[in-house]
């Protein structure tokens, strides 16, 4: 018998080790220290998923409060930043955390797969030729990586209906954001497009708020129980949060019936400004 | 446990006559490159009193007996406690009885009839030999990389010369607790390596003992961990997989010593 040459097999890396960038980069560059990052950004972007969810329920509140509450995030930095500065900053910031949080997860999947694949038995695309019995991994852990594609093209298809107003057309109104959401959730095709959407982004969240602790090494014993109501309860308010805007549309409940300022961008966005000032 | 197991065992021996009849799906490759597939074996009058090994070595003596190659499996103490034994068995590490190694996974646990399919455990790093048998020393590379403590040596300390905290002793000693069988890699569905290399840095990192290298030992154990291993996504397969119950916390607690070592790796080095 000469083992070596399976010995050497098991003994030879599987990854190459890259040259370290400077610290804090290196950092980076490591797979923990990466799935540190994505903690991070993970709950960046969560904080403006939740921030903007609670914003949004301003639509309850009729078309010239949405208009203040849009004005007003322009506005964010009061007379001491020149007006949207402030707002870009942010939005530059989240495009910034999107892509990190994107990049991070991409290649960290590809490591895994790496890591698994051609695991002994030809044919291997996935782990196990014989069916796997999990025990902890849940439907949302095991779906990360389709659930967060599904939330990334949202928020494209999201920026394309009511913020570039794309294929609103004519019945677009800049600055108008009750008229534009109640304009474009009333057609059922993009009302499902939501529902889905914003079930994917709970089930992400179920899995991700947990995961983060993980990651970022946030443990006590005496607290770790809490971590999966914390998951649970973000994930749930996320969700009826954001699918009533869809629902209630659908249902009728919120409408542009009663509205008081005419649908335009001239006219009607000062009556609205004029209504906002009022309140 | 032992008195409560012969109990069931002597009942169940008194009501079906204490055999089983099995059939089994194993996975046979002759070499690392070589194809592999599952085999079929019939196993009739299996004793409900053996473990799981005594069957591969009843299915193995009728192999040699019939002039056939036997199916090559690793084990070596089987009490439990040396980390040889494997197999993916009905698609979990060590079968489906939790906190127990294959060896100490009882023929009673089945019922008669069952079709039972065993597989090699699987990893890039775990590359099969050949059946049964794959190639761990990856683990090793990782123990190599700081799994030890070094001590001055010469005459004896005094006892109680290192006052160890009751909290951190045990905490240290339940991390201690892995066997290294890999089960871990075996159940992660991303073939991460988290769960031993957190035990096996805890266990020093927890104590006095190990403090002096402390940031040195993490920052080379994790990343020889990475150059084999997957990437965590917090799943906890690996922690309900593992035979001796090691807990996902220390993954959490590698992940923070593993930042820290990061920044002060830096420090001892003057390089702040």
């Amino acid at each position: 018998m000469a083992p070596t040459a399976t010995q050497a097999a098991g003994s030879a890396p599987v990854f190459k080790t890259k040259r370290p960038l400077p610290f804090p980069l290196n950092i980076y560059q490591s797979a923990i220290g990466r799935k540190w990052v994505m903690a991070w950004t993970g709950i960046g972007l969560l904080g403006f998923v939740i921030v903007h969810m609670i914003g949004n329920l301003h639509l309850y509140e009729g078309p010239s409060r949405m208009y203040e509450y849009a004005e007003t995030l322009r506005d964010l930095g009061g007379g001491l930043l020149p007006r949207t500065l402030l707002l870009w900053i942010m939005r530059v910031g989240l495009l910034a955390m999107f892509v990190v949080h994107l990049h991070s997860a991409y290649t960290l999947k590809e490591r895994s797969r790496l890591a698994s694949e051609r695991a002994g038995f030809v044919g291997g695309a996935k782990k196990y030729a014989s069916k796997r019995d999990y025990i902890a991994a849940n439907y949302a852990s095991r779906t990360m990586r389709w659930t967060g594609p599904i939330v990334g093209l949202y928020v494209l298809f999201h920026l394309a209906d009511l913020t570039w107003g794309w294929w609103l057309g004519d019945a677009y109104v800049r600055g108008d954001p009750y008229h534009n959401v109640v304009e474009s959730l009333s057609s059922i095709p993009v009302a499902i497009i939501y529902v889905v959407a914003n079930v994917a982004l709970a089930v992400h969240i179920f899995h991700g708020t947990w995961s983060m602790f993980q990651s970022l090494g946030v443990n006590n014993p005496r607290y770790n129980g809490l971590r999966r109501n914390l998951a649970t309860a973000l994930a749930g308010v996320v969700l009826v949060g954001n699918l009533s805007f869809p629902v209630l549309v659908q249902a009728g409940l919120v409408d542009e019936d009663n509205r008081d300022c005419p649908v335009n961008d001239t006219t009607g966005l000062e009556c609205l400004g004029k209504a906002a000032e009022a309140h | 446990m032992s008195g409560a197991n012969g109990v069931t065992s002597q009942a169940s021996q008194q009501s079906h006559g204490g055999t089983l009849s099995l059939t089994l799906r194993i996975w046979r490759q002759d070499g690392p490159d070589a194809p592999g597939r599952f085999h079929t074996f019939d196993a009739p009058n299996i004793s409900e009193d053996m473990s799981f090994l005594e069957l591969l070595d009843i299915i193995n003596e009728r192999l040699i007996e019939g002039g056939d190659v036997p199916i090559e499996f690793d084990h070596d103490c089987r009490e439990g406690i040396c980390g040889m034994c494997s197999l993916m068995i009905n698609g979990r590490a060590h079968g489906h009885e939790l906190a127990t190694t294959t060896c100490q996974l009882h023929m009673r646990k089945f019922t008669d009839g069952d079709v039972i399919t065993v597989e090699p455990f699987r990893a890039k790093a775990f590359p099969v030999v050949r059946d049964l048998v794959v190639d761990r020393s990856s683990f090793d590379r990782i123990i190599e990389a700081g799994g030890y403590i070094s001590v001055n040596t010469g005459a004896v300390g005094d006892a109680n010369q290192t006052p160890v905290p009751k909290q951190a002793a045990d905490t240290s000693m339940d991390a201690a607790a892995c066997i290294g069988c890999g089960a871990c890699v075996a159940a992660c569905p991303n073939s991460a390596a988290q769960l031993f290399t957190s035990a096996k840095l805890a266990h020093l990192n927890l104590i006095p003992q190990g403090q002096p290298q402390r940031w040195e030992r993490t920052e080379a154990m994790v990343e020889t961990m990475e150059q084999f291993f997957g990437s965590c996504t917090n799943h906890g397969e690996c922690t309900e997989a593992c035979p001796k119950e090691i807990s996902l916390d220390f993954i959490a607690f590698m992940n923070r010593d593993y930042v820290k070592a990061k920044i002060k790796n830096r420090k001892l080095t003057g390089q702040s």
